[in-house]
Parts: structure tokens; sequence; C-alpha cells
């Protein structure tokens, strides 16, 4: 098996459009949430959402590149060359078989809908235009990057809903550990609209705090009422080590291990042993035990049942140790498909400046993760090691394990 | 409109399509070799023309042959001419 370095990281997230900016908002404990009245007036039960500011890709990406991509993919494509910038890497010692991408999505909402709103407006499928049938495709990150970027080795797309961006992270570990390839661009992406999430609303599962929503989404809090959907897209730039360290590549830290497991119980209520399963399996193949974890990235998302079924894994999984936890999403809302992918992100800003995020909108521990070190305030100091927890419908959890340099292992 | 009028709105229309400089349009200009159009964006030309002149072009044999722009600046002169504008 190969060491896998993670060289290179790119967000675009509700906390900032670039990394300094990302990184500023999680150390100070800031908030991307805010209402949007359209909700409301259009049925929703909660007006609360992720919003991105300030996002221009026209420098970056030429009209006909943007044109078979929806706003989540541009997001991505910046977010990937941004990884790709920070690697060193020559954007030529991409063009061959060992150079591949994999992204986690789930959905394309919005342009599945514009084509077809197009096809009544204009009466035929030829003025549909060329780019909706890519747009609308749950792969159109990989292909349009694979376009863009030039990679000759895997291009594909994972979907498992909220995990989606964990796993992708995972299998891009996995076949670079295997020899399989060299380097990869992963992460994850998420659309941000309310075309894309009026049925989830209709479940009841969104916080309605909508006279404060900064202080709406509160993991792990026991006056917590759901989660706060949101979005943007992460991008990391994995290299097998030798290889990094051969180029003299800057290594951010290492992906060390990958576990992943599913429920096979509920379709929307999270078991309480899958998370510890696949974090297990993570830590077994980082060769660590639960004690040498010091910073849990909580998949939390301030569901009632999701938190205290989390609670009970997290326990379960790390018996007596208490390492330091919190939830990047009670800062970003919930970003769901790009969520186990900026997961890596936040926790490789984290130690690269040197601090851990608090969970903030802590103000009373929930009585099921008592005993659980939740942290409410920024810790000045940066995770050595780091768990990253996340879990999707259908019971499907992605753990990763990464190290960093200036840790204590 | 006058003929120049009209070939003017082309040019205008497919610069800002695809992201093409007022030098590159020039008659003798040929859309694959020269403007580095390809067939995404021949689907893209034939929304764009109709739309701005509201004309029929996807199903004319005519369109299909057009290599350069000159050539369709005269098909569309002779499409709007067959519409009697």
């Amino acid at each position: 098996m190969h060491e896998v370095a993670i060289v290179g990281i790119g967000i675009v997230s509700v906390l900032g459009t670039d990394l300094e900016t990302v990184a500023g908002g999680l150390y100070r404990g800031a908030s991307g949430i805010v209402a949007d009245e359209e909700r409301v007036a259009l049925g929703f039960e909660s007006p609360l959402t992720g919003v991105i500011n300030g996002f221009d890709p026209t420098g970056r990406l030429s009209r006909k590149q943007r044109k078979t991509m929806p706003d989540y993919c541009m997001q991505a494509a910046v977010a990937a060359l941004d990884a790709l910038e920070m690697s060193g890497l020559e954007p030529d010692a991409l063009h061959n078989d060992e150079s591949g991408l994999i992204f986690g999505c789930d959905s394309s909402c919005i342009a599945a809908l514009e084509q077809v709103e197009l096809l009544h407006e204009r009466g035929e499928t030829a003025l549909i235009g060329s780019g909706a049938v890519f747009k609308s495709m749950t792969s159109n990150i990989t292909m349009n990057l694979n376009t863009l970027l030039g990679t000759m080795g895997a291009a594909w797309s994972l979907s498992s809903a909220c995990s989606s961006g964990g796993h992708a992270v995972g299998q891009a570990f996995t076949l670079i550990a295997t020899g399989q390839q060299e380097r990869i661009i992963c992460g994850g992406a998420q659309e941000i609209n309310w075309q894309s999430m009026c049925g989830f609303d209709g479940l009841g599962a969104f916080s309605k705090q909508a006279r404060s929503p900064q202080k709406a989404c509160r993991p792990f809090d026991a006056n917590r009422d759901g989660l706060v959907p949101s979005g943007g897209a992460a991008a990391i730039m994995l290299e097998r080590l030798d290889l990094a360290e051969a180029r003299g590549a800057n290594i951010l830290g290492t992906v060390a291990g990958y576990g992943f497991s599913s429920d096979g119980e509920h379709l929307s209520v999270p078991s309480r042993d899958g998370i510890a399963r696949a974090g297990t399996k993570a830590l077994k193949q980082a060769e660590l035990r639960p004690a040498d974890i010091d910073y849990v990235c909580a998949h939390a998302t301030a569901t009632p049942a999701g938190d205290m079924a989390e609670a009970a894994n997290i326990k379960a999984l790390f018996q007596d140790c208490a390492p330091m936890i919190s939830s990047t999403k009670s800062m970003t809302g919930h970003e769901l498909w790009m969520s186990g992918a900026s997961q890596v992100v936040y926790s490789t800003l984290m130690a690269q400046k040197g601090f851990i995020a608090p969970n903030i909108n802590l103000e009373k521990l929930d009585p099921a993760a008592q005993g659980l070190n939740v942290v409410s305030e920024t810790v000045e100091q940066g995770p050595g090691t780091v768990l990253c927890n996340s879990a999707g419908f259908g019971g499907t959890n992605s753990c990763l394990v990464l190290r960093f340099q200036h840790g204590r292992l | 409109m006058t003929d120049v009028e009209i070939l003017e709105l082309t040019n205008k229309v497919l610069a800002e399509e695809f992201e093409l400089s007022p030098n590159q349009m020039k008659p003798e200009a040929s859309f694959r070799e020269d403007l580095e159009l390809d067939s995404l964006d021949a689907v893209d030309m034939v929304v764009v023309l109709e739309q701005t002149f509201k004309i029929k072009i996807k199903k004319d044999e005519a369109f299909k042959s057009i290599r350069t722009l000159g050539d369709l600046h005269a098909f569309i002169l002779a499409k709007k001419e067959e519409m009697g504008d």
C-alpha cells in the first residue's frame, strides 16, 4: 500500500470563496446562513439556507466551458483549479493515465427543470441548446473537469446522498493507495436553490428558527430543531506520497485511512453503530487507536435523531477517550453531497492555521451527548489526527482519518 | 432591417455566444478551423439565430453546407428575403 498525501485544497463555501476567507470564518465561528423569504412565499416550512456571495467564475472559465456547467459545477471547477495550483503540479502533469477525478454529487435539479421549461417555451428540443444534457447529469462535474484539465485516468462521480463527498475522497485515496492512480482531484459539490430542496423541506427536517438565521443550526445542542440546507464545492488534490516528496511538494497532510459501512436499516434514521463500524475500519487501516485521534470533524447536521445517533456512534467508537469534537455545519449549514469533502478541506485549513473550529450555537449540550468533548469555542491548537464522519440517506457511512505534520503524532 | 444591419446583428450575436473578437469576424473565416467551433456549438448557433431572426434553419439542407462566416451571411440574407423581410 502506498501512502497518500494531501497536496492541494480549494473551496467555494458559504463562508467564503477563497481559502483565507474560509479559514478566517472557521476561526471566528462565522455563519453563512440566511433566511430566504421567497421560500416562505412558496410554502416552505423553513426559509433558512446557506448562501454563497461574491463567486464570479468568468475570469477562470470561458463562456463555452460554463455553458455545460451548472453553478455548483463552476464552483467545483474553480475549487479544483485552486487545489491544482496549490499542489505545484503543472497542468501537463495531469495529461496521463495515472491522473484522475472523483467527485461526489447526487442531484442536478435546476438543470433538469430548465431543459423542460425551455422545451415548453420554445416548442422544439432543438432549441433547448447544447448545454442542458450535460448540466442535468449528476456526473457533470467529472465530465466537465476531465475536459477542462485533460486528465486521462479515473473520471466518474459518486452518488451516496450526504456521504457522497466523503466516499469520493475515500475512493480516490483507495485508488492511489493500491497503486491504480498516482494523483486524483477529488471532492464534492452541492447546488443551492429552493427547487432542489422543496421535497426535503416537506419532511420537516429543516430548522425553523428563522428569526435568528445564524443561530438556527445547533448541532449537539439540546434545543436543535433541524438542519439548514447549504452547498458549494470542495476539492482536494491527493497524490502518492513518495511521488509528492520526490518533486519537493508541500505536503499539507495525509489521508491515512478510509472506512465505510452501511446501516441496512431505515431509509432516513441513522443506526447506532453504522458510523462506529466505518470509523473502526478507518482507524485500523490508519494503524491508529481511538486514543490517537485528537479531533472528530462530526457529521452532526443538527437534526434531533441524527445527532443523537452520531453521539451514540462516537461513544461506541471512542469509549473512554475524549477527542475534541465539532460540527462545521453549525457555521455552514449542511452542504449535503459536498459535506464529506468540505470537512477534509476545513480540517486541513485548521491544521494549516493551527486551530480547531468551534461548534457554534452550542449553549446546552444534549443529554444524549453528555460525556462528549464538543468544543463550543475556538481551540488555539491545530489537530494532528482527525476523523471525518459523514453519513447519508439509506444509511451509508464514510469515515476518513487524516494526519497532519504538526500534530502530536 | 437592412442587409448591413442583418449582417452586423449576425456577427454581434455570434461574437457574444461564442466569445469571438471583432477581428475574427471575417467573411472568409471558417467556423471549424478559424473560429474553432464544434458540433455542439452548431446546436447553439441554430438556437441563437432562430431566436434572433425568427427563422427556421435546423432542417434546412442549405444550412448543413455552411462552412464560413460568409456562407452564413448569405444564408441568413436569403432566408430573410424568402420570408419577405
